[in-house]
């Protein structure tokens, strides 16, 4: 019998997506240029996350004709990005075929105490966490696929390397620990115990976990990479960039051969300005996405 | 036995696991020299187009083309066997171009039309695990590419010589049975001209 939507095919998606570079677009052009740059999925947006800090006020769902443009244009999986906890956004993504969802903390949050149950969609998704207790209640709820947080649209990589560091300092804690122990950590986590006894198991998290929220340069992503994490998404990074085409193409070849520094050495000569950064000392607390997410 | 894994991106992990798991030494290849010594070579899944930017860059394609020619066995999944085929359905180029058929990409739907399903295989065996996602399919084969499963009434596992090609992911799930299979075709596989893949 043919099963549609299972979690083997749903996780499975993700896992095709290793070891590749997800990119945030706006449009058709900068799709194509990401696919030509060798992303391995795009990312259809209205605008990237700086220029939503710059603009300001409530960040919804794109509008549907970007998504289908970027669609029509690409032959890579096309994933759209969905306000947390909102079923409605999350279902019109899901019938007009977006490959992946994102229930994202860029967008401004539709729902202040639940997130989605995505188990009961098709359609696979991919949540942000800052740790650990985080991710597990994210796959609890359904998600497929994880990707840390970071700061989105800062161009500053020191978010990004503390969440994965985090989450992947809390996963070798739970998979050292003795099983008598799980159930405290457990509570102490906010995490659902079955997923802690599973990720003892595997000795790693059952879903694929990606690096987003900064990456602004080629060793930016290898720094992610080497951090262990299984792919970077870099959203604003790219297209504020001097020079796309080649900015996108180094990202790639960086997350690819993240241990090859002499090979970052010459893909990083003259790639031009690199977005340029916010300090996050001085972004206000309730300007941080990252505290989006319960 | 010495079985790599092209590891340029998509899902290496899964298949090195099953290798290893079959008694075999595990290879991640990433550039040139991890292709020397090997008696097989898995193309994973993931996503094709980039595989095939990263070969370009790498310089990879001819040298994969060269070990083909010495004979060495080929086990290509979803995207890799979109990397082996002669033709691909609406694109004026192929990739390796090594196994006489013609493929379709992506000719289940989009993601939400992916699925898993059990199916039979010729000299396999049934109710053989196969997760398709974004699947391509085989759309038609050359005179002499054993067809071994369908579904759907479309070809989804064929064998060309030393060439084996399946549409969906067996690495998923935990049936080791075509990477048997495929290590088995890696075993018959004549040690004069190991010999000879020792000096690319």
């Amino acid at each position: 019998m043919k099963l549609l939507g299972t979690e083997t095919v749903k996780r499975g998606m993700a896992e095709m997506q290793k070891g590749g570079v997800i990119m945030d677009v706006i449009n058709a052009e900068q799709a194509k240029i990401a696919e030509a740059a060798g992303a391995v999925a795009v990312m259809a947006l209205e605008r990237v996350p700086s220029d939503i800090r710059k603009a300001g006020g409530v960040a919804r769902m794109a509008d549907p004709r970007i998504v289908e443009e970027v669609m029509n244009a690409v032959s890579i999986p096309v994933m759209a990005k969905a306000r947390i906890g909102h079923i409605v956004e999350a279902r019109v993504l899901e019938s007009m075929g977006v490959d992946y969802i994102d229930e994202s903390e860029v967008l401004t949050p539709a729902d202040e105490e639940f997130h989605l149950l995505k188990s009961e969609y098709t359609v696979p998704f991919v949540c942000g966490c800052r740790d650990l207790g985080e991710a597990a209640r994210r796959i609890g709820e359904g998600a497929s696929m994880l990707r840390t947080k970071g700061e989105p649209g800062t161009g500053n990589i020191v978010e990004a390397v503390r969440h994965i560091r985090k989450v992947n300092a809390q996963v070798r804690r739970v998979v050292g620990m003795n099983l008598d122990e799980l159930m405290t950590e457990a509570k102490v986590l906010g995490a659902p115990y079955e997923l802690l006894v599973e990720i003892k198991k595997l000795g790693r998290l059952p879903v694929v976990n990606f690096a987003a929220g900064g990456v602004a340069t080629p060793a930016d992503a290898a720094l992610m990479m080497e951090l262990g994490a299984d792919g970077v998404f870099v959203g604003s990074g790219i297209f504020k960039s001097d020079n796309p085409e080649k900015f996108a193409r180094a990202i790639v070849e960086a997350t690819t051969h993240y241990k090859d520094y002499k090979l970052i050495a010459e893909i990083s000569k003259e790639l031009g300005s690199p977005m340029k950064g916010i300090d996050i000392s001085t972004l206000p607390e309730n300007e941080r996405m990252q505290e989006r997410g319960w | 036995m010495r079985i790599g894994v092209l590891a340029l991106q998509g899902a290496v992990r899964e298949h090195i696991q099953q290798i290893q798991s079959l008694g075999c030494e595990a290879i991640e290849v990433k550039s040139l020299n991890d292709l020397s010594g090997l008696n097989g070579l898995v193309l994973p899944g993931g996503e094709s187009t980039t595989m095939r930017k990263l070969l370009d860059r790498y310089q990879l394609l001819n040298p994969i083309r060269t070990l083909a020619q010495l004979g060495i066995p080929m086990f290509g999944t979803c995207a890799g066997l979109i990397l082996l085929a002669k033709e691909i359905v609406g694109k004026d180029e192929a990739h390796l171009k090594l196994m006489d058929v013609v493929i379709e990409r992506n000719s289940f739907g989009r993601q939400v039309d992916s699925f898993e399903v059990k199916i039979s295989a010729d000299q396999i065996g049934d109710a053989i695990p196969a997760v398709f996602i974004r699947a391509p399919h085989i759309v038609s084969v050359g005179p002499d590419v054993e067809i071994l499963a369908q579904y759907d009434g479309r070809i989804v596992l064929a064998k060309e010589g030393q060439y084996l090609g399946c549409s969906f992911h067996p690495e998923l799930t935990t049936d080791t049975r075509l990477m048997e299979y495929f290590i088995n075709m890696a075993k018959e596989f004549h040690p004069y001209t190991l010999a000879k893949s020792n000096s690319i």
